[in-house]
């Protein structure tokens, strides 16, 4: 074991779809259990930036270290295997499987050789660990929706991976289960994982240590660096919330 | 960049920074089964119907062969009881195409070919027979008048279904037996002392009717008397017409090969030996080219059914893009996502081939229980099913399964 290095680094990343790029020149450093926010309006590149943080697409350009590992170095298959063990996912619409809630959520280790009866036993922990321990012998679609976001928590964080990205979570919830689940990943961060939210919500940006704002594809503000491209008219708005 | 860190009761989790480069775990078989397992229980209608696509296929096929089987055990178990190794020589035609005929000691002489276990022959008579003195004479009923040796059913394997054979004491009468057939077109039920038939111009009594014959089928169809008594009252030169012969098994061929020389030296090209077993078989092998078809048919049906499963699959790739992204997320290689739909459109065949197994052992079983055959279905035609639908099934869950695999991630997750 070495001395914690940064979990993600991005160094002038650039992807485009086609002929339109949805991020440009982006420099990006998340170090272990950080706690970051990345806000900015819709096609700011937002989810672009998740997707390549989270190794599910490769830059057109530049280059993006996850814990060391240079994606353009790795197969897919390598690849998958990092997301495995490295990246818990967190999505707007929960993506959970019908059927049992534990077994929805010792999916989260399906694809790292662990045998079903500790996946079970490591879900029921994780359950109890996001408060659901009651519900361990439910359904998925006997859920409401911010258990559902809960438990698709307790999957991501299954094989304790030490960076979470979480897209959107409260977006399909009201703002009590909002609450809820935000109040979640700050535990799971005060723990040691590195969090990262893309969210809409500027209350919830406004809580979190640290900040990103995206226009057009490029970081317009980052709170950790204090890079502000004035020239690119960022809302005045927007900066009063940010800072 | 940064290095802001926020304050927090535990320090960062350490990350390892490994070495080497990541190494991808491969998933456990009854995991494999149970993902695609799952895929399938969410859509049970779908899946039961696609699978009854290839269920049908494979139902088809082990019918057809189960069937043909059961129709050939039954054969087999007729031969058997009845025989394979009667030969029999009949006239055929002579040079200049005149019916031949047998000399009166054809059957003496075939008696002496060393293998030969025993010989009976039967002479037609030019007599016609009627129910009554009534009859016009032409309304014979196709009805044959033969003189019979005594040893003629325990050569050809038949017994009398009811009444007694001719015996030495009554061969020299006006005695006869019918043949099943032959009883039925002269309204003969039953034999007994005041049964009697209009028989070549006077009446004989009707003392035992035949079983049926199924290697002497001309048998059925014939009205049997006494070789002294057919010579005396009914014109019959003595010739026999056909010389039933019964041989050891491992010379059967042995003598077929000498039967017509040794029937009638005299002109050998004249007699026509054949194997009745051997027709039996034919005609069930006649069916082989039917069976041929309908093999065809049922593999037809099956390549339908892999289709079907096919669509079923590209269709639910379709729709599971969003599932698909999740388990990229969660870590899955191509070849996992490959693998899932594989195995589910592997099991949906498979699912499909052990319903066609059975719903076709059944039709077998049905459609031999009617015929009163025993029912066959072989274990290669079961096995056989059970490939073909896995090969169907790998054929229909391949491109599924690469274009599910080949799904870019983040495509995926956006379908959601």
């Amino acid at each position: 074991m070495t001395a914690p290095g940064p979990l993600v680094e991005l160094a002038a990343a650039r992807k485009d779809y086609g002929t339109v790029t949805a991020l440009d020149a982006t420099d990006l450093t998340v170090v272990p259990g950080e706690l970051v926010a990345v806000v900015g309006p819709s096609g700011s590149g937002k989810s672009t930036l998740l997707t390549i943080m989270g190794t599910l697409s490769r830059p057109s350009r530049g280059t993006v270290r996850i814990v060391g590992h240079d994606l353009d170095s790795l197969t897919d298959r390598r690849l998958s295997a990092l997301r495995a063990t490295t990246i818990g996912f967190v999505f707007q619409q929960f993506h959970l499987p019908p059927g049992p809630v534990v077994d929805a959520v010792a999916d989260g280790l399906l694809y790292r050789g662990v045998a079903r009866r500790r996946r079970r036993e490591l879900a029921e922990r994780a359950l109890n660990r996001v408060g659901l321990a009651d519900r361990v012998g439910h359904h998925t679609h006997q859920l409401s929706g911010g258990q559902k976001q809960r438990v698709a928590i307790a999957r991501a964080v299954l094989g304790d991976p030490p960076l979470l990205l979480a897209d959107e979570p409260t977006g399909a919830l009201d703002s009590h289960s909002g609450n809820v689940v935000m109040e979640l990943l700050r535990e799971l961060h005060h723990d040691g994982t590195a969090v990262v939210i893309i969210t809409h919500n500027q209350d919830i940006a406004a809580a979190v240590p640290r900040r990103i704002a995206l226009r057009d594809g490029r970081i317009v503000h980052d709170s950790a660096v204090d890079v502000v491209d004035v020239a690119d008219g960022v809302d005045v708005a927007d900066m009063e919330t940010l800072r | 960049m940064s290095r802001t860190r926020p304050a927090r009761a535990f320090g960062p989790r350490p990350v390892r920074r490994p070495r080497s480069q990541p190494r991808p775990t491969r998933m456990k078989a009854a995991d494999v089964l149970r993902v695609g397992g799952a895929g399938l229980r969410t859509r049970p209608t779908r899946v039961l119907l696609s699978a009854l696509g290839i269920a049908l296929g494979v139902a088809a096929l082990i019918a057809v062969v189960g069937v043909s089987a059961s129709g050939r055990e039954n054969l087999d178990r007729r031969l058997d009881a009845l025989g394979t190794n009667l030969l029999t020589a009949a006239p055929g035609k002579t040079a200049t195409g005149a019916a031949a005929g047998l000399p009166p000691d054809a059957v003496a002489m075939v008696a002496r070919i060393g293998p030969v276990e025993a010989v009976s022959a039967i002479g037609k008579t030019g007599a016609k027979v009627y129910r009554n003195d009534r009859i016009p004479p032409q309304e014979s009923g196709g009805i044959g008048v033969y003189a019979a040796r005594l040893d003629l059913p325990a050569t050809v394997g038949t017994s009398l279904a009811h009444g007694t054979w001719l015996n030495p004491a009554n061969e020299g009468y006006p005695a006869v037996v019918l043949g099943p057939v032959a009883a039925a077109r002269l309204g003969v039920r039953a034999p007994g002392p005041d049964v009697q038939v209009w028989l070549g111009r006077r009446w004989f009594t009707v003392i035992g009717i035949l079983a049926p014959a199924p290697l002497a089928a001309e048998l059925d169809t014939a009205a049997l008397v006494g070789w002294p008594e057919a010579r005396r009252d009914l014109d019959f030169d003595g010739n026999p017409t056909t010389v039933y012969t019964r041989a050891d098994n491992a010379s059967i061929a042995d003598v077929a090969a000498v039967l017509g020389a040794t029937a009638n030296p005299a002109n050998p090209n004249e007699v026509e030996v054949s194997r009745p077993s051997d027709a039996l078989a034919a005609r069930e092998a006649a069916d082989d080219a039917l069976n041929g078809l309908l093999v065809g048919l049922g593999s037809v049906a099956l390549l339908v059914g892999g289709v079907g499963v096919a669509n079923t699959m590209v269709i639910s790739v379709l729709e599971r893009r969003a599932e698909i992204g999740l388990r990229r997320a969660l870590g899955a290689t191509r070849g996992h996502i490959g693998t899932q739909f594989l195995s589910e459109a592997l099991l949906l065949s498979v699912l499909g081939g052990a319903g066609g197994i059975l719903l076709g052992s059944a039709a077998t079983v049905g459609y031999s229980t009617y015929r009163h055959w025993p029912a066959v279905v072989p274990p290669w035609a079961m096995a056989g099913g059970l490939v073909a639908t896995l090969v169907v099934g790998v054929c229909a869950g391949l491109y599924p399964a690469l274009r599910a695999a080949h799904l870019a991630p983040t495509e995926a997750l956006a379908a959601a």
